[in-house]
This record gives C-alpha cells, sequence and structure tokens, in this order.
C-alpha cells in the first residue's frame, strides 16, 4: 500500500482548512483520527475504479461519528482503508491517515499490525461469521489480550472475564470456555464487543454493527456500545445505512456519496436542517413518527457505479438543482449553515441560486 | 457421541459384511475351487472328498457363515497357485507393503500440507504458479508412468539411486523391516515419491483452495482487525479451520495409498501384498483375491472410522451435535 | 416422441436466431476464454493431431504392428532415425525385440487406448445416468439400493473395482479366449468401476429438477412419467454428466494405462500404450531406451493434453463444480 505524501499541497487546502475551522465536535482537542484527501483505488481490467476520492473528516476524542450513505457508496470502504484491511487489489492511491497526530497510513505493515486492535479496533457486520468457530470465546479474548497487553494467562483470563462481564454476558465465568455457536447472535456480537475493545483501543470502527441483528437486540447493542465507549472514552466511526441509528447513537454524521463526502456536521444539524441536496432527500425518505405520510419519499434515479461516475459533483443527474456548474466542477466542502456540505449551492464567493420547486423538505411537508 | 459412534460402527460393519459377500461369490461363483486346487487328473473320489473337507456340499449360507467365521480369524484357505496359506503369503508380505504405504503417506502428507500453506499465501510469487502447474502435470500423469520415469532418470541414467526390490532388510523375528539398512531405505525413495505423488498434489491443492477460503472469511478479517500477528492469524486461526475438511480427504486418500501400492510395487517389483494381488488377478487365484478384498476393505473401513472421529475431535460445533443437546 | 422433438426446435427456431448460431457460438464464453488460454489452445492442438492420428493409423504407420507377418525379426533394436541394414526399412523411433515399429506400435496403441477410453467412458455414462434417472425420479428402495451399492463402491478407489471386475469376469471366462477379449473386459471393467459418478450427479440434478414447477405441471397435466422423464429432465441432467465425461475421459484412458501396464490389460500381441510401456520397461537397462521412453512420452502427451482440455470444460461448463 502505497500513498502520496504530497497530496496535501493538491486541491483541497481550502477544505483542509474549512474542515478543522469548522467542525464543532473537534474544535480545541486534537483529533484521535484525521483523514486527509483520502483515494482508494481498484485496479482492474477495465480500468483503474475511484472507490474513495478524497475523503476528508476528523474524528475527535470520544466522539462518535455516524457515516452514512447507500450501499457502495463507500462508508465501509473508508473504515477498511483506515485499519488498512482494503480487499486486494484495492489500494491507498493517495491521501493520509493520522491517528492521535501520527501518520499511520504510510507505516510499513509489520509496524501496522500492532497499531490494530490496541489503537485501532474494528467490529464487523455479523457476529455469526466474525467469530472464529473452533476456538472458544475464551482462547480468543485471552489470545487478543495478551497479544496487546503484558499479562500472563491467569491475569489475562481474569481480564477476558472482566470484559464479558462488561459487555453484559450472563454468568461469564461458566461462558469463557463456550464456544461461539453456543451463543445467540446478540451475545455473539456483545463478545465481538469485548474482543474490540480488549486492548482498549482509543478509537474503534464499528461497521454495521447491528445490521445482522434482530431488531429487538439492536437497540441493547447500540445503547452498550456507546455506554462503553463512553466509559472508556473510545471515540467510534459508526458505519451504517440507518439514519435512525445514527440519530440515536451518533455525535456528527458524515453522509457519502459514490465514494465522496458530501455532507458533515453535527447530528442535530444534518438531520433537522440538511444542507445538501442529497442528504435532503435522503432525510426525506425516512419514515418519521410524527410525520405519517401516505407514500415515502424517493429521490430519482439511482448512485452510479464505481466506472460511471459522472464529472463534476457526482450527484448531477439527479439533482433537482444541477446547473452547467455541477456537471464540470467538483465541489469540495464548503460551509453550509451548521455544517459543512460540497454543494455549489453554498459556494461562499459565488453561491448558485437555487430552483423552485426543492425536493424533500417541500414534498414531505405538502403531503 | 455414543449414537454418533454407533451409527458410524454400524456402518462399518455394513460395508465389511457386503465386502463379504463379494468376497465369498468369489469364491463360490468364479470357477470351480475343487478343479483350481487338484488339477484335472483328479478322480472324483477325490473331488468329493476335498469337497467335504471345504465344507462345499453344504447350505450356501452355511457356507457364508463359515466363510465370515473364517475371514474373522484371518483364515482364507489355501492359493490355487501357490498351494501355501493365503494368510502367511499376506503375512510375510505386509511389512514391505505398509513401510512403503507409511513412508509415503507421510511423504504426501507433509509436503502436501507445507505446499499447500506456501501456495495459498504466496499466491502470487512465481514459485507458487510454478508449484500449481507442476501439480497439474502431476495430477494428471498415470502412477506407474512417473515410476517408469523416475526408474529411468535415477537408476539408469544417474545410477545414483536402486530401481527394484527392497534392498537389504533386517528380520525382527515378527517383521521384516527395510528402514534400518542404507541399502533398505535408499530402495525405499523412488517407490515411496511414485507412491505419494498423486497424493501430494491432490492435498496439496486441497490445503491451498481450503485456505484461500477461510482466509477470506469474516472471523480471518477479524482476528487480523485484532492486531494479531500475521503468522497466529495463518498459522493458528487460519490452518485450523483449513485442516477441518482436509482431514477427511487425507484421511480416504492414505487407503488409497495402501490400494495404490499395487501400481507401484509392481513398476519397483517390491514384494508387497499388493504385487501379490496383482499376481492372484492375473491367475485367477481367487482365495488370495478374496483376502486382499477383505483386508483392503478391512483397512478403508477402520480409516474412516479413525476419520471420522478425528473430525469430531477437531470441531466443537460437531461435539455439541453429538453431545445430545 | 422424435416427432414431438422436432415439432419443439422447430417452432423454438421460428426465432430470428437461427442464422447466427455460428456467430453466437464464436462469441460464447466457452470460445472468449478458450482464446485466452493459450496452454488449452495448445492441449486442444495436440489432441486433436493425436486424435486424428489414431484414427487414421493404418494409413500412418508404415506397418501393421499387430500382424505378425509384418514383423521383420532381423530388424530388432533398430534405434531411432535409422534405416536398417538388413531390410532396408527406416525406423523413425526405433524398433524392439520382435522388429516391430515403435512408431506404429504407438499409433496402434494410442488407438486402443483411446478406443477404450471413450467406449468406458459411454458405458459408465449411460450405465450411471439411467440408474441415477431410476434413483432420483423413482426414489423409494430403488433409490436407496443404488445409493448404498453406491456408496460401498466409493469406498475403494476405482482402479482397484476396475482390477477386481477384470479379474471376476476373467475368471468366468476360459483362459483361451483371455486375449481376443481383452479389450472388451476391459471396457467393461473399467466402465463399471466409473460410473458411481454419474449416477449421483444426476440423481442430485434429477431430484432437483423434480421438484420444479414446470415438472409438476406436467404431472398435472398427465403427461406420462416416460415421457416427463425424456423431454424435462434428461435434458437437464446432462450437463453435469457432460462434466464428469470430459474429465472421466482422461481417467478412463489412465485407467486402461495402468492395467494394461500392469499385465492385466491388452495382451503383447494388441498392445496398448501401457502394455508398450511395460514391454519397455525390460529393456530399458540394456540400452534400448526408446522402446521405453517413446510410447511413455506419448502417453503423457496425451493424458496431460486430454487432462487439461477436461479441466479447461469443467470450469467453462460449471465454474462451481470443482
Amino acid at each position: 500500500m502505497s500513498s502520496t505524501p504530497s497530496s496535501v499541497e493538491n486541491s483541497g487546502e481550502q477544505n483542509a482548512i474549512a474542515v478543522t475551522g469548522h467542525e464543532p465536535g473537534a474544535a480545541g482537542q486534537e483529533p484521535v483520527l484525521s483523514v486527509r484527501h483520502l483515494r482508494v483505488e481498484f485496479p482492474t481490467r477495465h480500468g483503474t475504479l475511484v472507490a474513495l476520492d478524497d475523503v476528508s473528516f476528523d474524528i475527535a476524542p470520544g466522539e462518535v461519528l455516524g457515516v452514512v450513505g447507500e450501499s457502495g457508496a463507500g462508508k465501509s470502504m473508508t473504515g477498511n482503508a483506515v485499519i488498512r484491511l482494503l480487499e486486494p487489489p484495492g489500494r491507498i492511491a493517495e491521501g493520509e491517515v493520522h491517528l492521535s497526530g501520527r501518520r499511520i497510513d504510510d507505516l510499513p505493515e509489520e509496524r501496522f499490525v500492532p497499531l490494530r486492535g490496541r489503537h485501532i479496533g474494528m467490529i464487523f457486520q455479523d457476529p455469526l461469521t466474525s467469530l472464529n468457530p473452533l476456538f472458544s470465546v475464551g482462547d480468543q479474548l485471552i489470545e487478543t489480550i495478551r497479544t496487546h497487553l503484558p499479562m500472563n494467562e491467569r491475569e489475562a483470563r481474569e481480564e477476558a472475564l472482566k470484559l464479558l462481564r462488561e459487555v453484559g454476558i450472563p454468568a461469564p465465568e461458566n461462558r469463557l470456555d463456550s464456544y461461539p455457536h453456543q451463543f445467540s447472535g446478540g451475545m455473539r456480537q456483545r463478545v465481538v464487543i469485548a474482543l474490540a475493545l480488549a486492548a482498549r483501543p482509543e478509537f474503534i470502527i464499528a461497521d454495521e454493527p447491528t445490521t445482522a441483528l434482530d431488531v429487538s437486540v439492536q437497540a441493547q447493542i447500540l445503547a452498550l456500545l456507546k455506554r462503553l465507549c463512553a466509559d472508556h472514552g473510545t471515540a467510534v466511526m459508526l458505519v451504517t445505512h440507518d439514519m435512525g441509528v445514527i440519530a440515536e447513537t451518533a455525535d456528527r454524521v458524515a453522509v457519502m456519496y459514490a465514494g465522496r463526502l458530501i455532507e458533515i456536521g453535527p447530528v442535530d444539524e444534518v438531520v433537522r436542517n440538511p444542507q445538501h441536496p442529497y442528504t435532503k432527500g435522503l432525510m426525506a425518505s425516512i419514515p418519521g413518527i410524527e410525520k405519517r405520510l401516505e407514500r415515502l419519499y424517493q429521490i430519482e434515479g439511482s448512485m452510479p457505479r464505481l466506472a460511471a461516475i459522472p464529472a463534476g459533483c457526482a450527484f448531477n443527474p439527479r439533482c433537482p438543482h444541477a446547473q452547467e456548474r455541477c456537471r464540470v466542477q467538483r465541489p469540495d466542502l464548503m460551509p453550509a449553515e451548521g455544517s459543512l456540505a460540497a454543494c455549489w449551492l453554498h459556494d461562499p464567493v459565488d453561491p448558485l441560486p437555487p430552483r423552485r420547486g426543492e425536493a424533500g423538505e417541500e414534498m414531505a411537508h405538502v403531503r | 457421541m455414543l449414537a454418533f459412534l454407533i451409527q458410524r460402527v454400524l456402518q462399518a460393519i455394513f460395508v465389511m459384511f457386503v465386502v463379504a459377500l463379494i468376497s465369498f461369490s468369489l469364491f463360490h461363483y468364479v470357477g470351480d475351487p475343487v478343479l483350481n486346487m487338484l488339477g484335472q487328473e483328479a478322480t472324483e473320489a477325490d473331488r468329493a472328498a476335498l469337497r467335504a473337507q471345504l465344507g462345499l456340499d453344504q447350505p450356501v449360507v452355511v457356507q457364508f457363515w463359515n466363510f465370515v467365521v473364517n475371514a474373522a480369524q484371518f483364515e482364507f484357505g489355501i492359493s490355487y497357485r501357490s498351494a501355501r496359506p493365503v494368510t502367511d503369503l499376506i503375512l510375510e508380505r505386509l511389512p514391505a507393503t505398509l513401510e512403503l504405504a507409511t513412508i509415503s503417506a507421510i511423504f504426501a502428507v507433509v509436503m502436501g500440507i507445507l505446499l499447500g500453506i506456501y501456495t495459498a499465501l504466496r499466491r502470487r510469487s512465481w514459485l507458487a504458479h510454478f508449484i500449481m502447474t507442476a501439480s497439474l502435470i502431476g495430477v494428471s500423469l498415470p502412477t506407474f508412468l512417473i515410476g517408469v520415469l523416475l526408474i529411468y532418470v535415477f537408476a539408469v541414467e544417474l545410477g545414483v539411486l536402486p530401481a527394484f526390490g527392497r534392498g537389504e532388510t533386517v528380520d525382527l523375528g515378527w517383521w521384516d523391516t527395510g528402514l534400518l539398512t542404507t541399502s533398505g531405505l535408499r530402495s525405499l525413495i523412488l517407490p515411496a515419491i511414485t507412491l505419494g505423488l498423486f497424493q501430494l498434489t491432490l492435498i496439496m491443492r486441497l490445503v491451498r483452495a481450503e485456505m484461500l477460503e477461510v482466509l477470506s472469511t469474516d472471523y480471518i478479517k477479524f482476528a487480523r482487525a485484532r492486531g494479531l500477528s500475521k503468522r497466529v492469524v495463518n498459522l493458528r486461526h487460519a490452518l485450523k479451520n483449513t485442516m477441518i475438511p482436509v482431514i477427511t480427504i487425507i484421511g480416504l486418500q492414505l487407503g488409497t495409498i495402501i490400494a495404490f501400492a499395487i501400481i507401484t510395487e509392481t513398476v519397483f517389483q517390491w514384494p508387497g501384498v499388493g504385487a501379490l494381488f496383482i499376481t492372484a488377478v492375473r491367475f485367477v487365484d481367487v482365495p488370495v483375491m478374496a483376502a486382499y478384498l477383505m483386508m483392503i476393505a478391512l483397512v478403508f473401513v477402520v480409516i474412516n472410522l479413525v476419520v471420522d472421529l478425528l473430525y469430531y475431535a477437531v470441531d466443537p460445533r460437531l461435539r455439541a451435535q453429538g453431545g445430545g443437546k | 416422441m422424435s416427432q414431438e422433438v422436432d415439432k419443439r426446435n422447430s417452432v423454438a427456431n421460428i426465432a430470428p436466431t437461427r442464422p447466427g448460431r455460428l456467430r453466437t457460438f464464436l462469441e460464447s464464453d466457452i470460445v472468449y476464454s478458450w482464446k485466452r488460454q493459450p496452454v488449452v489452445i495448445l492441449a486442444t492442438l495436440v489432441t486433436l493431431v493425436m486424435f486424428a492420428a489414431a484414427l487414421f493409423a493404418p494409413w500412418i504407420a508404415p506397418q501393421n504392428p499387430f500382424d505378425p507377418g509384418q514383423l521383420d525379426l532381423i530388424d530388432a533394436f533398430t534405434p531411432p532415425m535409422t534405416t536398417s541394414e538388413f531390410t532396408g526399412n527406416f525406423y523413425l523411433l526405433g524398433s524392439d525385440s520382435q522388429g516391430r515399429d515403435v512408431f506404429s506400435a504407438i499409433l496402434y496403441g494410442s488407438r486402443i487406448s483411446l478406443l477404450v477410453g471413450f467406449a468406458a467412458v459411454i458405458f459408465a455414462l449411460v450405465m450411471g445416468t439411467a440408474l441415477g434417472l431410476l434413483a432420483g425420479f423413482r426414489g423409494g428402495w430403488r433409490d436407496a439400493l443404488i445409493m448404498r451399492i453406491a456408496d460401498v463402491q466409493l469406498t475403494f478407489p476405482s482402479i482397484l473395482m476396475a482390477l477386481l471386475i477384470f479379474g471376476v469376469i476373467r475368471g468366468f471366462l476360459p483362459r483361451s479366449m483371455h486375449a481376443e477379449v481383452a479389450i472388451i473386459v476391459l471396457i467393461i471393467a473399467i466402465g463399471l468401476s466409473d460410473w458411481v459418478q454419474y449416477a449421483r450427479a444426476v440423481r442430485g440434478a434429477t431430484m432437483v429438477e423434480k421438484s420444479k414447477e414446470y415438472v409438476q405441471a406436467a404431472r398435472v397435466i398427465g403427461l406420462p412419467a416416460r415421457k416427463i422423464l425424456f423431454l424435462h429432465i434428461l435434458p437437464n441432467v446432462l450437463r453435469p454428466v457432460l462434466v464428469i465425461g470430459t474429465i472421466g475421459l482422461a481417467l478412463a484412458i489412465i485407467a486402461e494405462a495402468t492395467l494394461s501396464f500392469l499385465g492385466v490389460g491388452m495382451p503383447a500381441t494388441q498392445p496398448s500404450l501401457g502394455t508398450l510401456i511395460r514391454v519397455g520397461q525390460d529393456y530399458m537397462f540394456s540400452g534400448e531406451w526408446w522402446i521405453l521412453l517413446f510410447p511413455g512420452v506419448a502417453l503423457l502427451i496425451l493424458a496431460l493434453s486430454v487432462n487439461l482440455l477436461g479441466d479447461w470444460l469443467r470450469d467453462v461448463l460449471n465454474p462451481k463444480l470443482r
């Protein structure tokens, strides 16, 4: 995996300043994770696909950043790129990743491995397949603890018990030697969380942590995740396609579309007052309890395939406000009300006039 | 656990029963054993006497029962061809075959697993590509041709290894071993490679395929995401999961090695049971054929049973099911 | 029944696809995949050349190695690329102890190898498909019986089964007939040892097809079972059968060579490639390497290219069946 260190100087200077300057959550402290101009490419027989394009964001210590978008928008890809577990032939082509101020994307693999689990944790979508079926839960926990912390077998076992207790496994001393198949889905996800937090990382990536679970269990797991991270001061990058999860759990939210970050800001701002036309459409398409609609709003068309991302703003073919400039020039993130949005409507120098008959809110209100 | 075991043992007994039936039918219906043993010149009285002695005048069911009882005591009658007890013939040749098969099996399993792991982990290296291509050739070639070509290169052209036979052997009283002399060991090299090569390529390709599949699973990705070292992920987590399906095939292949020893023993004039069987087939020496068949069946059935138990020991999921949950 | 099939085809062919058949084939995945793999192209060419050589052996070979009258004992052990001083015959790949031209023997030998291979595969294929259809379609005790037999047979390697079947059949025949009918006995032995795979695949596919809606529908409208079986189910289970058959050919050729090498296949008077190698092994140490080496190389090339071709076909026809 290689990267180009000089890429900061490229197009995004204004962007970089804007990101740090306008993010309420990140202000004042050094971010635990800082991603700058990240670009991930997949070389294929039919040419190179750009899976992530110029993605920049920060996460403050203890903060929960929700990352939303349709499937294929690059949410999971961002997580995988940060922890450097991209499926080959995917690779980081440009950009930088800093962890607590230290650059990590250019570390050689053998120096990156100890960071995983110790400084960056990760939780995957499906608890049924995340645990090795042939090792007992205790084995997997003790192994992980001893990889990172200077403990002997007995101390690690104590620590494992403590972790299982913490994630709410009843009678952990009886369950330590059980195998994954002896746990229910929700319990397994608790074990997965215990494993991810075993070495007390300051930052974890949770990739759709509740998607594969029963709805009744989802809320419990989310609450657990939120509580544990608050207790330990762990920052979370919560990847999901479920805006409800974000609204409940996240401090800030980042919206992705076609491998690009198109809006980022405090969760209240983005949910109540979305600035990017795509985010507006996205919010309007969520069934709310107070808004009784006959039919949910849909954004016309579908997200472009990676091989066919249009020039300019990637959303322009579907955008009700799209104009000539949107089809030619790609917008960077720009301050828009309380958040940042990658849309020419918010160009501080020469804002684009919005078209009438705007989608989203109006539709929602009219009905 | 017990139910599982009983089921497997019953299955094994069923297979043995069918094989016994086939062996018995061979005896009973292929050629006339009396004619075969006494030749054309014997008198009618001689024949009747032998018939009675062999129990051939009794009802078929009784004969079958006698056959099974005798077989259980390793009693298979007299070879038509050499007029010696079949059991003696087999016993004096068994050490040669077992030594050859064991060494080949170790060679095939160890090299197969190592090469399989290597080609899976270093999938893109030129050496892995080379090994895979070579293995395709190895799978395509008949065993005997490999043996003949090895003899041609190493014994005839280079003259570094013996071309046939077992070399000097040491008699341990009940076991005749070639493993204790230099010439015995040197004689073992070419036959062992010949016999093991096919299984080696098979095991290697299987290990590689399984390992690649395991490496792409979520739990391996999660293990890596927890910061476990490459060695631990590959050799502890991935390898253990790889071995589950591999164990079955390896077990079954070990049985095949003993069967395929027939070919290798013929190529290298190895004085084992396989060569005995081939001679028996050539001369329709039914008692030897039947005994060999029963012996091979026993080996296969035992191996199948052991593989099942091993499987059970490795996979906790099976243990839970067998535990009567 | 064939009339009905014709009718169906003609109905289907009214669609404008007809003139483009060749083009459709040439643009198909099979041809695409073939063109991209030089090894497969080479294997195809080699296989075709060897098939042709075997087929036209009587016209290509300088002598008929099976006819003792054509052999000149005085030419025995002529080295390759040599013209005999005695008879003036040219021996491209040398001659053996009988004065038999090795090149001719290889041509005739591969003829036998291929004949036995094809016939054994067809035998196993027909038998396995029939039993598989029966087991899958009728179920019940027939299914149980056939599958138990299959299980027991699968416990043993097929070469062992072939050896055993060979031995048994020979036991029933008078000794004088052994050499004459060797080729038929071989075909039956190899075919019988290999039907299980076809039966299993066909049984599985039949059971899948049987439960599909169109078969249920055909039953509801009262189509007789025989017609359902042959018109609807058989065509759908043929694909896995062909896939197994392509690999099976290579295996059958190897099985024949092995049996002949072991001295329980083709006799020395009608040598197949395996017999030639067995005979040649005796001369390996005395310096007449060509008697062994050329048949060995011929078998090696034949087995390898048929195998490569079969492997490739299997992957193209059914990437999942590995």
